[in-house]
């Protein structure tokens, strides 16, 4: 591991003041492991755990704002999560061990780096080492000829096909969740769809941060009244692994039509995979299994299979065929 | 506190005339930790079981012919009192109770490597060193973490309690009994890891269930598969306190 400098600053100003190539680290479960195999290899680091950031407080318009330094288990098991944003709080639960969720933030969920075992390996992007476009642009991408079972059908590119790792995201993106950041150049808020980046040929740049921009806040809108949600992970074994598919499903039924849907998958996309195909195909229709299968072929309809990885399709569709049913059951 | 880096490798120190001097090959590497030493003396300074296996492992280390990483260079072990260097730091650490004094800590140090190399206590283990078996299961103020995944500066102010922490021989906390009693492992390796973080859960907001136990302990790997009475050991614990 290559030695750093560490600074704990005590104020967001302070925090934003050190220059890269500082990366900030609060957790710690992504960064250290990563370091660990230098993937990651920070010179500086800067130290945001006593930053004021770690509560969640309700706005007076009925949303609920989350500090960045809120850990997964706090925000899984917070009454107002539970009540209102019940799929948030299963993704969080779904996600990791909890000795990791007791360390992981939700600043830093947002920003796992993926798990594809090519870009994790030590030399990737080196003379010698596997091709990885993420770790050193132009290497190539040793994943799309390798092997790839976990990695993504949904977003990829001939330069990247690393699977986005996170369920809190997927959860988010179904919750339509407004990022708030705070950089040298200032405040800004980006939802969550626009928040990570697709790897087009630039699979190096993940999202939309800018060099010492930090994520201070993450929003929830106000629930959506008498809609129900779920989240359901399919993967290798009960716990703690990560997905081969899954579905986050925000959903409101009267009168046995679908008023109101939102959709979004995890383990098949090389971001949080919002399916506004699946959520066109719903809107309006009774909540029936023809429906269900009609909304999983059209999420699917544009996944690119590969040799390894071709199951993830029908798994795709029959995890958000069962989770639209237990969100309108 | 002083560091007290001769102690444990005396017998390496090229100072010690009752010593062989051990010189490095040159195909040698050092590890990136520091020296192993404990921040306070055993008391007596007599043999344990531990000291007599951490000398005989660096010794067998120093002295094996397969071109193998050693612990550390010679030049840094015969000047150990040459201040902090680049890279490394002075810190305190509450652990157990007690505040501990670091000098000359390298800032890449984890949490885990901290405890079980410079404070000796090696109760808590190291499997995977990537956050994935649990084994190297700590209380940070009260809450269960992996050790391995967190700088020791950055637990400054911080409460942390070890296996060593919770109970001692004759005086056991009851999850270490209830592990005792079921007999909740085989090899052992796993179970410090296991019983903090049975311990931990004690405190967490799950259901009541044996499945809730599992879910709730699937963050600690048991190779030799002790599962059923870890979960058992678990319950027992539970109902107990349930009961009370």
């Amino acid at each position: 591991m290559q030695t750093f400098e560490y600074f704990k600053p005590q104020t967001v100003e302070k925090a934003l003041i050190t220059p890269p190539p500082a990366r900030y680290i609060a957790g710690g479960t992504t960064l250290v492991d990563l370091m660990k195999l230098t993937v990651e290899t920070p010179s500086v680091l800067v130290d945001i755990n006593s930053l004021p950031l770690a509560s969640i407080e309700k706005l007076p318009g009925g949303g609920l704002r989350i500090g960045a330094l809120v850990r997964n288990s706090d925000l899984a098991w917070h009454p107002d999560v539970q009540s209102f944003y019940a799929v948030l709080s299963q993704a969080l639960l779904s996600g990791a061990s909890p000795q990791l969720r007791n360390m992981a933030t939700t600043g830093g969920n947002l920003l796992q780096r993926v798990r594809c075992a090519y870009f994790r390996d030590p030399d990737a992007g080196t003379p010698g080492g596997y091709g990885c476009n993420k770790r050193t642009p132009g290497t190539g991408c040793a994943a799309i000829d390798g092997y790839h079972r976990m990695h993504a059908i949904l977003g990829t590119s001939d330069h990247c096909i690393a699977t986005h790792p996170s369920d809190m995201c997927v959860a988010m993106a179904a919750l339509e969740a407004v990022i708030h950041l705070e950089g040298p150049k200032g405040k800004r808020e980006i939802s969550i769809a626009e928040f990570h980046k697709l790897p087009g040929n630039t699979p190096h740049i993940e999202n939309v941060l800018e060099p010492g921009e930090l994520v201070t806040h993450v929003e929830l809108p106000k629930p959506i009244e008498g809609a129900r949600s779920v989240y359901l992970k399919l993967r290798d074994r009960a716990s703690y692994e990560f997905a081969l598919a899954s579905a986050a499903v925000v959903a409101k039924v009267e009168n046995g039509h679908i008023q109101y849907a939102r959709i979004a998958m995890g383990g098949v996309g090389t971001k949080p995979w919002r399916s506004h195909e699946a959520e066109g195909a719903l809107t309006g229709q009774t909540a029936t299994a023809a429906s269900f299968r009609t909304a999983a072929e059209a999420a699917m309809a544009a996944a690119h299979p590969r040799t390894d990885n071709a199951f993830k399709v029908e798994l795709a569709k029959r995890c958000l065929i069962r989770t639209l049913k237990l969100a309108t059951a | 506190m002083a560091d007290h880096f001769d102690l444990r490798f005396k017998h390496l120190s090229p100072k010690s005339a009752s010593q062989p001097e051990n010189e490095l090959a040159p195909d040698q590497q050092s590890i990136e930790l520091e020296p192993i030493a404990p921040e306070s003396p055993t008391a007596g300074g007599g043999l344990t079981r531990r000291s007599f296996l951490s000398g005989l492992g660096a010794t067998g280390l120093l002295a094996g012919a397969a071109p193998i990483v050693v612990a550390a260079p010679a030049a840094s072990l015969a000047q150990p009192e040459q201040g902090a260097s680049a890279g490394n730091t002075t810190l305190t650490l509450n652990i157990n109770g007690k505040d501990h004094t670091l000098r000359n800590l390298d800032r890449r140090a984890t949490l885990l490597d901290t405890l079980r190399e410079r404070l000796l206590l090696s109760g808590t283990k190291k499997g995977c060193d990537h956050g994935q078996c649990g084994a190297c299961t700590v209380h940070v103020n009260g809450r269960r973490v992996n050790s391995c995944l967190s700088f020791a500066v950055m637990h400054q102010g911080d409460q942390i309690t070890t296996i060593e922490g919770l109970g001692q021989p004759g005086n056991l906390h009851p999850m270490q009994a209830a592990f005792v009693e079921h007999d909740g492992y085989q090899c052992g390796y796993c179970t410090s890891g296991q019983i903090m973080s049975a311990t931990a859960l004690l405190k967490e907001p799950i259901g009541p269930s044996d499945e809730d136990i599992e879910h709730a302990m699937a963050g600690n790997i048991c190779r030799c598969g002790a599962y059923t009475n870890i979960v058992a050991a678990v319950r027992h614990v539970r109902q107990l306190r349930a009961r009370a």
